[in-house]
């Protein structure tokens, strides 16, 4: 038994925040049945190769694929009132409900929430989009990058002579996980009382959670903190260095006394190190920008790695700044399992990145691809919904399971 | 959540900042420190009028809101009874101390699951409980770098700051991140702990759950045989653009949304133009074009342009300051920012939860304990200790 076995989830959710979030829950078990249709296949389906810049098969896409694993697919093309006929009739036989349409568009097409609550109260739904479906810019536009703007984060990332940060795919991916989280505890409260409710997500608000303490610095002392590269207020060192090899980089952080002698040693306790200058945290950290060049050009000597084991060695905080290159020939992470070989139809093996946490009882896992669009439309019509094999050829035929 | 017990043995961001989701949830949470030193982020800016005080840190008294605050010295022989006993009612214990440690002090999830078979102990550590570099240290910043979106910062920028350093976003994202990866495994084993009456234990790596932020294009490197970099991160056009007082963020994806931008600035003659007729060619010439937008925006603030141009179906944001934040008329008619009254450090305004529940609705209810502000409730109410009892677990040093 997995950890969600018996939740079934609809999903109506749209590129990476919905479908994400979704994608937790079916690792952990949940039968998670994507509405999809191919009017207009999701915007993770039409994603181009990133290297050559072809597009993929809409059904072979990897940046479909890795966030869909384990859903079943279903092609229903929602503009005709058959398929929200159908809709509705899924909803009731299912605990919860995701979509990420604009606001405003589930009421337009009859899946309202008051809708879906009368088919079927229990039903936990939630509604992911840039700034919540409340409030005056309920309606306003907006990608990752832009709620990555407008919650501060994008201002606070970056060199202090530079400009703000663009972030994007991990931004979107950061609210998948805040959706994961108000959906269990939903379905936790719904174990308990039998009801299930509505909820609101805003990415913006999401994203401006990830910074609640510099906001906190705005709203006890009226500073409006900026960007600041890896500095720390009070840590010094506390920076990436250059290491051996073009664009590699390794992030040390000093934080006690100790450290800074362990580091010391290490780098067999240069001149430059006895400094009155560096003599103590506080002589460091004001002088830290000579600090950085001069252990920069030990650093620059050295491989990110050997760096890492012998700093860590004698206890200082030394990562390095990872490459995807570094991360997948890396001891540590294999041990851990952290990626998996699997079979994709005309991909071939392909490696994609475990789920992330190892849950004794119930481990999270693949058990199937993601699906391609409509590939179980018999499973979900015809077994759960109960109809015959005649209804689905006609309604296909009629563009309804399409 | 109400009904569900946590106990919280963390320091810092990440194990924080998963108990503070459950706790802002309604679920009851025990926070444990250290008698006479506390947290650390109680040592860490910003700090109410800049004064260094271990009860007026702004970081701990976000992280930790709605939870009660004891003291206990696990590592004394009495400390763990103590422990033990608060265990055996609890759901979950989320802990962040070195892996080992618990093994050591004979709390690790064997010894704890035969006290209480349904406890979910859910273990936080920069690279997990096992592997060569379970023992690694890992500060924020090590932890952000470890996670592989680190090299890829600042991206989107072409080549202009290859020759620096690669950086760390805001200050603990990677470690707030790290915390709700936690939450939402905790989640799904205690939705099963409900169902089966049985718990588990749960080992979060923060680098995986950084890694697991950016699988796809992480992946290109075994599939692809290619390495995402700073570099290779490249925009054809839009992105950031500065303006007359600041930034924009703007995308443009489908044509509409480039009529809207062309609506925006006024139809001005240069959008006609051949090289611009439609997304591939706009692409082609991305920098002249960028160019361009930005003469525009150059004679527009941020204000101007966020509201016009969303009315006129053209993606655009503006990069917000905190205050900026903490002014959106967005957010406050959200109620987003609610204000907490703290005992040391008075009214403050705090970011609340980005989800709105329409059946439990979010509540700001108990700021940020004291350090041991809640002993007796938890030792006399709880456990039943007497006054006497707890007097000689304070004098020994226990609590």
């Amino acid at each position: 038994m997995d950890a969600l076995t018996g939740v079934r989830v609809i999903d109506f959710s749209w590129a990476y925040a919905g479908p994400y979030a979704t994608e937790f829950l079916a690792l952990m078990g949940a039968e998670v049945i994507k509405i999809e249709s191919r009017k207009r296949p999701c915007i993770t389906r039409r994603q181009p190769n990133p290297i050559t810049g072809q597009p993929y098969d809409i059904d072979d896409c990897p940046y479909f694929k890795d966030l869909n694993m384990n859903k079943l697919g279903v092609a229903l093309n929602l503009s005709q009132p058959k398929a929200t006929e159908l809709a509705k009739r899924l909803v009731g036989i299912s605990d919860v409900v995701v979509e990420s349409f604009t606001p405003g568009v589930m009421s337009r097409l009859g899946l309202g929430y008051e809708v879906l609550s009368s088919v079927n109260p229990s039903i936990v739904v939630l509604s992911t989009s840039s700034n919540g479906t409340t409030g005056p810019e309920a309606r306003y536009a907006g990608y990752a990058p832009m709620f990555n703007a407008t919650s501060g984060l994008g201002e606070l990332t970056g060199y202090p002579d530079g400009p703000p940060t663009v972030l994007r795919i991990t931004i979107d991916n950061v609210v998948a996980h805040f959706n994961a989280v108000a959906i269990l505890a939903a379905l936790i409260y719904r174990q308990e009382t039998g009801e299930g409710q509505y909820i609101d997500v805003s990415s913006q608000e999401a994203v401006a959670c990830l910074i609640g303490d510099s906001i906190m610095d705005y709203t006890m002392n009226g500073r409006v903190q900026s960007r600041d590269g890896n500095r720390d207020e009070i840590m010094a060192h506390h920076n990436c260095y250059r290491c051996l090899s073009e664009d590699r980089w390794i992030s040390i952080a000093i934080s006690t006394e100790e450290e800074w002698q362990s580091l010391c040693q290490v780098m067999r306790n240069p001149d430059w190190s006895k400094e009155v200058r560096f003599s103590d945290a506080y002589n460091r950290w004001q002088n830290q920008e000579e600090l950085d060049r001069l252990l920069e050009s030990w650093t620059v000597n050295h491989s990110n790695y050997n760096l890492m084991h012998m700093l860590q060695g004698v206890g200082v905080a030394a990562v390095p700044s990872f490459t995807s290159e570094d991360l997948f020939t890396d001891p540590h992470l294999a041990e851990r399992e952290f990626s998996q070989l699997i079979d994709r139809p005309r991909l071939g093996k392909y490696m994609i990145i475990a789920p992330p946490w190892k849950l004794s009882a119930t481990p999270a896992r693949i058990v199937q691809d993601a699906p391609s669009i409509g590939e179980h439309n018999e499973y979900v019509f015809g077994e759960l919904l109960g109809m015959s094999q005649e209804e689905i050829i006609e309604l296909q035929e009629k563009g309804v399971l399409y | 959540m109400a009904g569900a017990t946590v106990l919280e043995y963390c320091q810092s961001v990440a194990g924080p900042y998963c108990t503070k989701l459950l706790a802002d949830l309604g679920a009851e949470v025990i926070k444990i420190e250290k008698p006479g030193v506390g947290d650390e982020a109680r040592k860490r800016a910003p700090f109410l009028n800049d004064i260094p005080h271990p009860e007026r840190s702004g970081l701990f008294l976000y992280l930790n809101t709605n939870k009660l605050g004891i003291t206990l010295n696990v590592e004394n022989p009495a400390g763990k009874k103590v422990l033990m006993e608060l265990l055996k009612e609890c759901d979950v214990l989320v802990e962040d101390t070195p892996p080992q440690t618990m093994k050591r002090l004979e709390l690790d999830y064997q010894a704890l699951k035969a006290i209480n078979p349904k406890l979910i102990m859910t273990s936080i550590a920069p690279f997990g409980q096992t592997g060569p570099y379970s023992n690694y240290k890992a500060y924020h910043l090590n932890t952000f770098h470890g996670g592989g979106e680190g090299y890829l910062t600042p991206a989107w920028m072409g080549t202009r700051y290859l020759h620096r350093p690669p950086l760390n976003e805001g200050k603990y994202v990677g470690e707030y991140e790290s915390g709700i990866s936690a939450a939402v495994a905790t989640l799904g084993a205690l939705y099963y702990q409900r169902v089966s009456g049985l718990g588990q234990s749960i080992d979060i790596s923060k680098q995986q759950s950084l890694i697991s932020l950016n699988p796809r294009e992480l992946a290109c490197y075994p599939n692809d045989g290619w390495m995402a970099s700073r570099a290779t991160r490249t925009l054809r056009f839009g992105g950031i653009i500065p303006c007359k007082d600041g930034y924009m963020e703007l995308d443009l994806y489908e044509e509409h949304e480039w009529q809207g931008l062309v609506a925006l600035m006024d139809n001005p003659e240069w959008t006609k133009d051949e090289r611009f007729k439609d997304r591939l060619s706009r692409a082609k010439h991305g920098l002249e074009l960028n160019q361009l937008i930005g003469e525009w925006m150059k004679q527009h603030t941020k204000e101007e342009i966020y509201h016009k141009g969303q009315a006129l179906g053209c993606p655009v944001a503006p990069y917000n300051t905190t205050q900026e934040v903490v002014d959106s008329r967005q957010m406050e008619a959200r109620g987003f920012f609610v204000e907490i009254d703290h005992l040391e450090a008075g009214k403050s305004k705090y970011p609340s939860a980005p989800y709105k529940f329409s059946r439990t609705p979010w509540k700001a209810g108990r700021p940020a304990p004291l350090l041991g502000q809640h002993n007796e409730e938890v030792y006399c109410q709880r456990l039943g200790y007497s006054k006497q009892k707890l007097v000689k677990l304070r004098e020994t040093g226990v609590v």
